[in-house]
């Protein structure tokens, strides 16, 4: 059983970073989590994203959120991703596996992983 | 869906968009019933949304014109024999919305409650500024988690901070005491 003292733990070495982790966050990745969303598959997507982030610490510059519906219901799980000054990215029918790959070669390394791309896709 | 924690997850979300500040998802197995509470202090809905919401034309969505998340759950309480429930007020001085859905868990039909521990952390990592108490009720324990405690001992530290996540995952996996 995780006790609360463990979640005390990690307060006191929280403490310090905290006011670095909420600083800019110049990239965020969107996740599609309306019903279409979940029933494709989007809770999986969503936290290997969120375990991906933070385990390449990327947390300070990649927030990750979810949102509603889309609007392309067919092709979800979808993740977006929105940089300042580039166009936005639509990823579609994801996996954990895919999201991770994301995570590092888009979110980490800055390199578009095309074929997992709404364009690839509706080829 | 393919758990029912896939619904919870779903309908919570509702909540959310409602305005709530505290969402309440208790799931009580006593006997062959299984019943799931989600009850919020959001803004309520007025009589005509309420009596039309189970209808899958009915929506908040503007991306298209169809709702199917309350429909999706009263289909997987129906299909087992049991119903699906809601009351809403948007009375000012008790506003919210309860949706209860009762399932018979010997029924054939009867989803698995699924991996409630992510939803939990999806719905935390997506709203950390909201209150969730989660209750999960067996014959042979129960677990909970309650954020405002979490907040009260962690302070300054946001409730999606990525290492909370992970203890609220872990501390949810524990074998029921």
């Amino acid at each position: 059983m995780k006790t609360l003292a463990e979640l005390q733990a990690i307060r006191d070495r929280m403490k310090d970073s905290v006011t670095m982790r909420s600083g800019t966050g110049s990239i965020r990745a969107v996740v599609g989590m309306a019903t279409c969303g979940i029933a494709a598959g989007a809770r999986p997507v969503l936290s290997a994203l969120v375990e991906e982030v933070s385990k390449l610490n990327l947390s300070e510059k990649v927030t990750v959120t979810q949102t509603g519906c889309i609007g392309i219901c067919r092709y979800e799980p979808i993740v977006e991703v929105y940089e300042a000054d580039k166009e936005k990215v639509t990823y579609v029918k994801m996996t954990a596996e895919k999201a991770r790959r994301i995570a590092r070669e888009h979110l980490r390394d800055g390199k578009v992983v095309e074929e997992y791309t709404i364009g690839a896709v509706e080829k | 869906m393919k758990e029912l924690s896939l619904n919870i997850l779903d309908i919570a979300k509702n909540s959310v968009k409602a305005g709530a500040s505290l969402i309440t998802i208790t799931i009580d197995e006593a006997d062959s019933w299984r019943v799931l509470t989600i009850a919020d202090n959001g803004c309520g809905m007025s009589p005509e949304f309420l009596a039309a919401v189970t209808d899958p034309f009915t929506t908040t969505r503007t991306t298209r014109p169809v709702g199917m998340g309350l429909p999706l759950l009263k289909l997987a309480a129906e299909q087992t024999g049991g119903s699906l429930s809601i009351t809403s007020s948007q009375d000012a001085a008790d506003h919210g919305t309860t949706v209860t859905a009762s399932f018979r868990m010997d029924h054939l039909d009867c989803v698995p409650v699924g991996d409630y521990a992510g939803t939990m952390v999806t719905l935390i990592q997506g709203s950390p500024n909201i209150d969730f108490s989660f209750r999960y009720r067996t014959a042979s324990g129960e677990i909970t988690l309650e954020t405002a405690q979490m907040r009260e001992i962690l302070g300054d530290v946001p409730l999606d901070t990525p290492e909370v996540l992970t203890w609220v995952y872990e501390s949810l996996c524990s074998p029921v005491e």
